[in-house]
């Protein structure tokens, strides 16, 4: 069997059903073996996009998302994906054609030694150099992209190698010593932690991502339920818990709830669950919840005291781990009542600072008005992608994620961009939910590309763009911390966003009257096809409140 | 072997032989780099660009505390090794390589046996072929002999096929390091 059919094979085995990418000369193979595999291949227009529809896909199934892409050019194309995929921990896994094997380290045409240029923000990547040990490759790969701490795992096939005739036997388990990673949490920590658990007096349940990749949300959810411990969750987190329940406290972080900020900052316990403490979460490290314990419950041991020093590390899945640790805590039988002077305390924080922004009188549609008519419009029932900047951070602030897999966005890396690329993976992925992209003017324009994907290929995600005509986020800090000397963040000569929609054969909608603005949403989402939806939003306005840079929670701003 | 144009099948055997110019011999490569973060990634990474596997790898200061020796040794029947030295030579932090001919070089490497002894004679005749070889007992328990040998690859080799039938534990090698012979400055 030629080693493309046999990697066709691997990815049927795998349970792949759609895969992203582009064709080029070093990948010829791959797409000949392609051509009729059964495969759903999304045709894209840029690999970057590829990469991101890959993640979107990902992050909307639970599955591990595919991209291809041809050597040199369309491996870099990837990178930023690849890096994204990493810091978001998003199971992926990308093939990439490689240069013959003879013109490897020669400088051939569309050569780059993509395993070299990934090396710090692949989880792992692999050079095939004997066509016999693709199959393996391509199971390894999978393996590793999906289980312990997700992430992106390239491997990059030499064409010559791709046009192999190889003996092609399915391969049941792949064999990996040194990649272990461990899933059931030591019973003895998890006592501890129950127990102390029990004995705080103002606790914290500050969930992440992790809980969404290891589709632990309902045990996360028994977990808080078990008491009325207050819980929140990081913007990768968001919607694990949902954000319409009496213990939900908001985000925490730069642009989270001063309710949240507050009550980690008075913590006597914080019990981490699949995340970080990120810098956009901690603030001044040296300052953050200076009066906490920590429980630290995380799949990457790497992560256990890296940031913050955890009093009690839990390491393993939280999927095996959090059912033991409320069944724990419930055989203790804590007293709830230790709680109420502490929801008493966090009740004070909530009524004296709600998350709100000034109304206007005319039509002018404040940013944050535009996620609540988006809330409004959609039932809050949509999958939202976001791109990055102050839409969204409003689009966590105001959207209430209330399921798991709802909210995607690039909360590690950050990347402008993401929104529409992963909006057509996740519509990929989930071809009955509704799929909003909320995207900013300064990030749209840089994956505009794959509208013309989504049209080619019917994919119906709808765009509601933001549009304020500035890098708002660069804008805001310049106003606050750099004495408004405005330097390249005005968006300057944007496009007809209309006529573009319309060019790349989509529908295309302005709205600039506040009260026009649920309705068009409503009627942008009847529409069979891709709709762009250009929102004339109020150009100067600030996300707050705000932890500023190198400040603590206390000094949260707005 | 193919243009990408081209959709012919290849066979496996027709792949074995592609491939550049092998020179047949293993290749020490002495390399002397400014002592700087990340320049032995960087070494490595132009070897593992073109999927060469390096056989051995020892890294250690010189009488100069700003320079370290790297010494790393690759199959040249697997591999054509000039292309790799000479984008070597282009690393900014890499000062001078040399391609070590075996027949002027003088190579040592040291290697830690650990060897299972279950009862005295076995253990009196690992400690003799240790003495032959000029080897150091350096540990003893009561089932296990750890001894140290010093010498070329081939001399490590030798001792390893002594001892083998005792019943091996462990062998820890350290890489071979090498200088040149005679005045020549390595």
């Amino acid at each position: 069997m030629r080693a493309v059919d046999a990697i066709m094979e691997c990815l049927k085995a795998e349970g792949v059903d759609h895969v992203f990418g582009i064709p080029g000369g070093a990948n010829l193979p791959t797409y000949d073996a392609l051509y009729d595999a059964g495969l759903r291949h999304v045709q894209c227009r840029h690999e970057q996009g590829a990469g991101h529809a890959a993640e979107g896909y990902a992050k909307a199934s639970g599955k591990v998302g595919v991209a291809l892409a041809t050597s040199g050019p369309g491996a870099t194309n990837l990178v930023t994906a690849i890096a994204d995929a990493v810091m978001d921990s998003v199971p992926t896994v990308f093939l990439t054609g490689q240069v013959r094997t003879d013109l490897i380290g020669t400088d051939g045409f569309q050569e780059a030694d993509i395993s070299g240029i990934t090396m710090p923000i692949v989880k792992h990547s692999i050079l095939i150099q004997d066509p016999r040990q693709i199959p393996t490759a391509i199971h390894e790969a999978f393996h590793v992209a999906r289980s312990g701490r997700p992430g992106p795992v390239l491997v990059d096939i030499p064409q010559d190698l791709s046009r192999a005739d190889i003996p092609y036997e399915p391969v049941d388990n792949v064999h990996l010593p040194g990649y272990q990673p461990t899933t059931e949490g030591n019973l003895k920590q998890i006592r501890l932690a129950a127990k102390a658990l029990a004995n705080a007096r103002r606790p914290v349940i500050y969930g992440g991502g992790g809980i969404v990749n290891a589709n632990a949300s309902k045990e996360f959810r028994e977990l808080c339920g078990s008491d009325r411990f207050p819980v929140t969750c990081t913007l990768m987190g968001l919607g694990a818990f949902p954000a319409d329940d009496g213990q939900w406290l908001g985000m925490p972080g730069m642009h989270g709830t001063r309710t949240a900020n507050y009550s980690m900052d008075e913590a006597d316990l914080i019990v981490a669950i699949g995340a970080r403490f990120d810098d956009r979460v901690t603030g001044k490290l040296s300052e953050f919840a200076p009066r906490a314990k920590f429980i630290h419950i995380d799949v990457d041991p790497a992560e256990i005291s890296k940031n913050v020093p955890a009093h009690i590390p839990i390491v393993g899945d939280a999927k095996h781990i959090l059912p033991k640790l409320t069944a724990e805590y419930r055989a203790l039988g804590a007293d709830p009542s230790r709680l109420e002077g502490w929801w008493q305390r966090i009740k004070g924080w909530q009524d004296k600072y709600p998350l709100g922004y000034e109304q206007t009188a005319d039509g002018e549609i404040k940013p944050q008005y535009m996620v609540q008519a988006m809330y409004e419009a959609t039932d809050g029932q949509a999958i939202v992608t976001s791109d990055v900047g102050q839409h969204q951070m409003w689009a966590a602030q105001y959207y209430g994620f209330t399921r798991p897999r709802q909210w995607i966005n690039s909360g590690g890396l950050g990347t402008m961009g993401f929104g529409l690329p992963s909006a057509m993976g996740a519509k990929v992925a989930c071809p009955d939910d509704e799929v909003v992209c909320l995207a900013g003017d300064g990030s749209l324009i840089m994956n505009i590309q794959e509208l013309a994907t989504c049209v080619d290929e019917s994919i119906p995600v709808k765009i509601f763009l933001m549009n304020n005509g500035h890098l708002g986020m660069v804008r805001q800090w310049q106003e606050l911390f750099w004495d408004r000397r405005y330097s390249s963040v005005k968006m300057g000569a944007s496009p007809d966003w209309v006529k573009l929609a319309e060019a790349f054969g989509a529908k295309g909608m302005l709205i600039s009257d506040k009260n026009e603005l649920v309705g068009g949403f409503k009627e942008a989402l009847a529409e069979e096809g891709p709709v762009l939806v250009d929102v004339r939003v109020t150009p100067e306005e600030n996300c707050y409140p705000m932890i500023p840079a190198g400040q603590a929670a206390r000094d949260m701003v707005g | 072997m193919g243009e990408p144009g081209t959709k012919e099948v290849l066979n496996l055997e027709d792949l074995q032989v592609s491939g550049g110019i092998r020179t047949g011999r293993k290749h020490i490569l002495s390399i002397l780099v400014e002592n700087k973060p990340g320049v032995l990634a960087r070494i490595a990474g132009l070897f593992a660009r073109r999927g060469f596997n390096i056989d051995s790898l020892a890294v250690g200061a010189t009488d100069d505390t700003s320079i370290s020796r790297i010494t790393l040794t690759v199959d040249g029947a697997a591999h054509p090794i000039d292309q790799v030295t000479k984008q070597l030579h282009k690393l900014v932090h890499v000062i001078k390589i040399r391609d070590l001919e075996p027949e002027e070089t003088v190579a040592r490497e040291l290697a830690l046996f650990k060897i299972s002894c279950q009862d005295g004679d076995a253990r009196a005749q690992v400690m003799q072929f240790t003495e032959i070889f000029r080897g150091k007992t350096v540990d003893v328990s009561k089932r296990s002999v750890t001894v140290e040998i010093t010498g070329t690859e081939d001399k490590i080799q030798a001792f390893e096929g002594m001892v083998r039938p005792f019943g091996l534990i462990e062998l820890i090698r350290t890489g071979e390091i090498a200088v040149a012979r005679g005045r020549s400055i390595t």
